[in-house]
């Protein structure tokens, strides 16, 4: 499996992760050398074995719907890169 | 040398509790030590002093008063990943360089309650992504046992502290050896407790399904006595299980009578260096000695696929639990961009290190539309059969033995170019997240001076019969009683 420069930044768009072209140079022939080490995994037939999403079976963990207290927003705020009344300022979303 | 920072916990716990030293005096002596070599080690990425001594005198104060538990006092360094109230943490990435947690871990709430000294903050791979602390964003740390290699990885800084006498213990975290795999290259004993075992809320998320918090200690007491207090159920992570933890310093007995010991032939083969061989020959045969029943025709068939299922796993769930940094709620942010998406491409691409952006790409890969199915399925569905092949095994042994990893400390520079060469570091402790098994790394050995270690994998939720083995071989052993020479 042999990954193009074109499904590399496809996937990088998918991340949302910029990437300059030495990397995607670097990223198409490391990550195309990863995915041929999976190929092992063809050998295995697993028709009828379930998925494991974990290692424990829990299921359906409830608790209770009772209010706690939260955190003061000036706190949450204090890592904030950029911040504008009492919310988090972002960049434009749509033009 | 000062001596106090090389006594184990419960030798300090000791000393203090017979008032013949003081918690100040300890943790003078390990801030002491911290000065002095680590311009050569360089395991900690940040150090507060002064939070430290006051600390410590309240320890002390309390002491006094009669108010004393096996950690009271004693100093800590924590893995940079685990979330400390008001004290920067990293997670060994330029994206979190800055940031400073509202809250405390539960692993550190409960630490705090017994009065830890917490001395700083220990370097890692960044976001815990790597098997030689090469990844930090900062710098490299070095191996006590020999300053041109790693000590490995991702809780390299958490290993090598404590090998170098800079902290009486540490906490580390396991997502696929992380811990066990630095124990080794370093001397140490460190634990990955069964996955659900120990709070992960506060831990900075990795691989959700994998991720597990665990001591690093200078032996196996030391590993019962922190297991104490940070295992345990956590409303706050709805994964932690709510069965009572016993008390893990009781099974702690020096033979091994009735014991069924299995050595799975799989993790005796392909790349393993003869020295580590060697050394785990004569330690299975000490194990035998102390009276336990010795297996070599253990087989798990499935393990050969494991490497493949947990680099699939892995980046998957941390493709995901990444995608939260795009530099608007906190971390680094890169403000010259002329919308959000272009700003959250430039945040991740200036902020994220080559390792940590190869395994986001991976896993999108691994969950983007047309390879699901071939890839995280599949990995899961092998999950599923490398699970059950352990349970089969697990009706017939106590315990199993591997070495935690198939050679020793590499050196700096040796892998950082091969990221596959760098995975198969890993082959050894991996299949044990996968199936969620705890299992400890335990000093066995030494070839030329650079650690060997042990690797003695238990029944889901039975640390105790792991900690028991371990506990008796270290008694019957004085490999953990060496130390590097700085």
């Amino acid at each position: 499996m042999k990954l193009s420069h074109e499904q590399v930044k496809h996937i990088a768009r998918l991340a949302q992760l910029g990437l300059n072209e030495a990397e995607i140079e670097q990223l198409s022939s490391q990550l195309s050398d990863i995915l041929e080490n999976f190929e092992i995994l063809k050998q295995i037939d697993t028709c009828n074995v379930p998925p494991a999403t974990h290692s424990i079976r829990l299921q359906n963990i409830f608790r209770k719907d009772s209010a706690t207290k939260s955190y003061p927003q000036s706190e949450i705020l204090a890592n904030a890169p950029k911040q504008e009344a009492n919310c988090f300022r972002v960049q434009t979303i749509l033009e | 040398m000062n001596e106090l920072c090389q006594l184990a916990i419960h030798q300090a716990h000791e000393l203090l509790k017979q008032k013949k030293i003081s918690s100040v005096e300890l943790t003078k002596s390990t801030l002491e030590r911290i000065a002095a070599v680590e311009s050569n080690i360089h395991a900690c990425i940040s150090v507060n002093e002064d939070i430290a001594l006051k600390k410590a005198r309240e320890a002390d104060s309390c002491i006094a008063s009669g108010d004393i538990t096996p950690l009271t006092g004693i100093p800590a360094l924590i893995k940079d990943v685990i979330c400390t109230q008001g004290i920067r943490t990293t997670c060994g990435s330029k994206m979190l360089e800055k940031f400073i947690p509202p809250y405390d871990a539960t692993v550190i709430k409960r630490l705090k309650a017994q009065r830890m000294i917490m001395l700083g903050k220990a370097n890692m791979d960044e976001f815990a992504m790597g098997s030689s602390t090469e990844n930090s964003a900062f710098f490299p740390t070095h191996n006590p046992w020999d300053l041109s290699r790693v000590p490995g990885g991702s809780s390299g800084g958490s290993a090598a502290a404590v090998a170098a006498d800079e902290a009486i213990y540490t906490l580390g975290s396991d997502t696929g050896g992380s811990i066990r795999q630095p124990a080794g290259f370093c001397n140490m004993v460190g634990f990955k407790p069964t996955y659900g075992r120990v709070s992960r809320f506060g831990l900075v998320a990795f691989a959700s399904s994998l991720d597990q918090i665990g001591p690093i200690t200078k032996d196996v007491t030391d590993c019962a006595l922190v297991m104490n207090t940070i295992a345990g159920y956590d409303p706050s992570d709805s994964t932690s299980v709510s069965y009572p933890v016993p008390d893990y310093t009781q099974q702690l007995i020096p033979h091994l009578n009735g014991l069924r010991i299995g050595i799975p032939r799989e993790y005796l083969v392909e790349g393993m260096q003869s020295e580590v061989r060697t050394a785990l020959d004569i330690a299975i045969k000490r194990l035998e000695e102390l009276g336990a029943e010795i297996d070599w025709e253990v087989s798990l068939p499935s393990t050969k696929y494991a490497l493949a299922v947990y680099y699939i796993l892995a980046p998957s769930e941390a493709s995901a639990n990444l995608a939260r940094y795009n530099g608007v709620k906190y971390g680094f942010s890169e403000q010259n961009a002329s919308a959000a998406t272009e700003a959250a491409e430039k945040t991740r691409q200036f902020g994220f290190g080559p390792e940590v952006k190869r395994r986001i790409m991976l896993g999108t890969y691994a969950l983007s539309a047309g390879y699901y199915d071939a890839y995280y399925l599949k990995a899961q569905k092998v999950r599923t059969l490398i699970k059950q092949e352990f349970d089969q095994v697990f009706k017939k042994y106590d315990v199993l033995v591997t070495p935690t990893s198939p050679t020793v400390a590499f050196k700096i520079g040796e892998k950082s170019e091969d990221p596959i060469q760098m995975y198969l570091s890993d082959v050894c402790t991996l299949p044990i997240n996968i199936a969620g098994l705890p299992a400890i790394s335990i000093p066995a050995g030494f070839d030329n001076n650079l650690p060997v270690g042990m690797q003695i994998i238990g029944k889901p939720f039975d640390e105790e019969t792991v900690l028991r083995v371990a506990f008796a071989y270290e008694q019957a052993t004085d490999w953990h009683k060496r130390k590097p020479s700085l």
